[in-house]
């Protein structure tokens, strides 16, 4: 997995409240049984002219010149929830989305990003905002850093805001580890779990 | 010590604490559907890794199957039949016991797996899909994940989880006729906002609850997650192990003896206590109908659509703004009466028998009205058959019902059969997100009584007036 130490790009707000996975990546984009090839499809409800086309809205904020390249996006409370798909991250994940900046996720998004090294930031829906705010002259020029070892944004105006994440994840982030193989360190313990556990609930383990 | 439910199956699970807080948690079985969990056995192969445990490990087709009559492997769905025989040939690899199209005991994931017996009280299960919290009606600690997590599940037997807190919901009061699981959690979502569960994994308690069927039990826990929930769960009773005796993956012999006597101490016990408590007067609670594109946009069928607050956030204001005009509806416009172009019965939350009953309840020597595109999907091949056994499936047709083959069916568009753009929908699903039935399409999340009411009125209909 790519690591995630400190990010300074464009970041594009999408203020909108319960973005939901499917919104982030239709399910009539989810053609191939792959991770990959998704990017084009992100948010393609909102992005295309019409459903399934692929003539840019020029309205969107991705399309609009001054959003080009955006590595973070800012938005509203609970992005992410819905369906768990986990195309939707991979989708963000191929168009370039390095970070995204919400009041709140939907639970197993907020996972899904973590383990597929992108990182989700929970700042309040006022920071949030004023973040947006600061970007919105100029934002190729204002951009946002985000130091995850810190774990601080830097909005363009100067102001900092800090964040939380648990340590795991952020250990997991930072050195771009691999959780199945950091779990099978412990298959030991594992092993010794589950042999007393066959003995205890025999009836879960009917062939 | 006084300990909760939900706790005592943490605690069984628990292997150990992880550095910086999470557990690793033992998982006593994965199950898969055809659209993520076929990404997760391919990543998993193609990374070189194996399963732990095939033998604990299930795969359903339900997603992206068709479910008109005849159906095969050929899909409306673009690119489906890809998903369809990269799911048969990755679990023949696998070893996996998969319910393929047309096997006997094929259905919604969350369907199956109670009715056949995997998911069992004690044990946790996980699933590449958001609605495994359904499966906590039966006293399990199931809940949904990711792709990257089901390979984690199948590579490790195990996930590493932060713990959840815990929250009680007390349902208290008495149901009045025609009330339905499917109302309750609406209401509870309505009242206390999507967000309102985030965080927590929900105890379901109190005199309702115990008076609910294990069906009814499924409904209120399926939208647990609509509610934010790590997931939902319900103390195991006797009608829980009467459900279950005798279903094919349930324990057998001696081991059914054992198993009962520890299902039976799964129960919060007198005082524990819950990060947070609420409760539910559910004798208010009329039969709920969902008005926007959010399952928190929801009132009684009698309400009208909430007039725009004073004092909300010009945030606020423009995504509420944008909900209405996406459904095509006015503030305090009455939802009775709204005329509907289709009506749908199906999905994890309402497609089992009790709920297909009730929907013929309402059938029963009606008919649809002609305005009204009708369809009934049963959630597994075991319902439909039960169905057909007691004659429900005439009911539906000469109502003028569509009745199908088992699966999700029209509950979400993937790029094949959907709603026309613009159609308005009553439907037993679970969401009523923007294009989630098919662009442009309007959903009104309801029970079934109030579905099947919609269609023959031709518009939202009070089910009350249809049942007597
Ligand atoms: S019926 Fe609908 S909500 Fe349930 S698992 Fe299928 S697609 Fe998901």
């Amino acid at each position: 997995m790519r690591k995630f130490t400190v990010l300074r790009g464009v970041a594009a707000p999408l203020l909108r409240a319960n973005i939901d996975t499917d919104a982030i990546i239709p399910s009539r984009e989810m053609k191939l049984v792959s991770k990959k090839g998704l990017g084009v499809g992100l948010f393609a409800g909102w992005r295309y002219t019409v459903a399934g086309g692929r003539e840019p809205n020029p309205d969107f904020v991705l399309n609009r010149p001054e959003y080009a390249d955006a590595t973070i996006l800012l938005s509203g409370r609970n992005f992410g929830c819905g369906s768990s798909r986990e195309h939707a991250v991979w989708a963000l994940s191929e168009y370039g989305i390095r970070a995204v900046i919400a009041p709140s996720f939907g639970v197993i998004f907020h996972g899904n990003c973590e383990r597929n090294g992108i990182l989700p930031v929970v700042l309040p829906e006022a920071a949030v905002q004023a973040i947006a705010a600061a970007v919105a002259e100029n934002p190729q020029r204002q951009q946002v850093a985000i130091d995850l070892e810190q774990q601080k944004v830097a909005s363009p105006d100067g102001r900092e805001f800090e964040f939380e994440i648990a340590p795991s994840s952020r250990q997991m982030l930072l050195e771009g580890l691999d959780q199945i193989g950091m779990t099978l360190g412990h298959l030991d313990a594992i092993e010794a779990f589950e042999r007393a556990f066959r003995k205890r609930r025999p009836w879960l383990f009917e062939a | 010590m006084a300990i909760t439910l939900f706790a005592k199956l943490w605690s069984d699970h628990e292997i150990q604490m992880l550095d910086g807080g999470d557990s690793l948690i033992y998982i006593d079985r994965v199950f898969l559907h055809e659209r993520t969990g076929s990404v997760a056995l391919e990543s998993l192969s193609s990374e070189g890794r194996t399963l732990r445990s095939p033998a604990q490990v299930f795969c359903s087709m339900d997603h992206i199957i068709d479910t008109l009559p005849g159906r095969g492997d050929t899909t409306l769905v673009p690119g489906g039949t890809e998903f369809i025989h990269s799911t048969r040939q990755a679990s023949r690899q696998a070893g996996i016991r998969l319910f393929d199209v047309n096997d006997s005991d094929q259905g919604i994931v969350h369907v199956i797996s109670p009715e056949l017996g995997i998911v069992q009280p004690g044990c946790t299960l996980v699933c590449p899909d958001s609605h495994t919290c359904s499966q906590g009606a039966l006293g399990a600690l199931a809940w949904g994940i990711g792709s990257s997590q089901a390979e984690h599940a199948m590579a490790t037997s195990t996930l590493v989880v932060k713990k959840p807190l815990t929250m009680r919901v007390m349902l208290t009061g008495g149901l009045s006729p025609a009330v339905t699981a499917k109302d309750l959690i609406l209401h509870l979502i309505a009242r206390h906002s999507t967000a309102g569960g985030a965080g927590y994994a929900i105890e379901f308690a109190g005199e309702v609850v115990s008076g609910l069927d294990v069906e009814a039990r499924l409904t209120l826990c399926n939208m647990a997650v609509e509610f934010s929930a790590f997931t939902a769960l319900i103390a195991p009773d006797q009608k829980v192990f009467d459900f279950l005796r005798g279903r094919p993956y349930a324990p057998s012999g001696e081991n059914w003896d054992r198993a009962v006597a520890y299902w039976q101490t799964l129960r919060s016990d007198p005082g524990a206590q819950f990060d947070r408590e609420i409760e539910l007067d559910c004798g208010e609670v009329e039969p709920v109908v969902s008005w926007g594109t959010s399952p928190q946009q929801a009132c009684g069928i009698t309400g009208r659509v909430p007039m725009i607050e004073a004092g909300l956030s010009e945030n606020d204001r423009a995504t509420l703004a944008r909900t209405h005009e996406y459904m095509g509806l006015k503030p305090g416009q009455s939802l009775r009466g709204l005329t509907i172009d289709a009506a749908f019965i199906g999905s994890c939350t309402n497609s089992r028998i009790t709920d297909l009953r009730l929907a013929a309840a309402v059938l029963r020597g009606r008919k649809v009205a002609s305005t009204v595109r009708a369809i009934c999907v049963p959630g597994s091949q075991a319902v439909k058959r039960q169905a057909e056994a007691e004659g429900l499936h005439r009911i539906f047709r000469n109502a003028g019902f569509e009745w199908r083959e088992p699966g999700c069916s029209m509950c979400f568009f993937a790029g094949g059969e959907g709603f026309t753009y613009g159609e308005r929908v009553a439907t037993t699903t679970n969401r009523n997100f923007e294009g989630r039935q098919g662009p442009g399409v309007r959903s009104h999340l309801a029970s079934p009584a109030t579905v099947a009411a919609s269609a023959v009125a031709g518009s939202l209909a009070d089910p009350r007036d249809y049942l007597s």
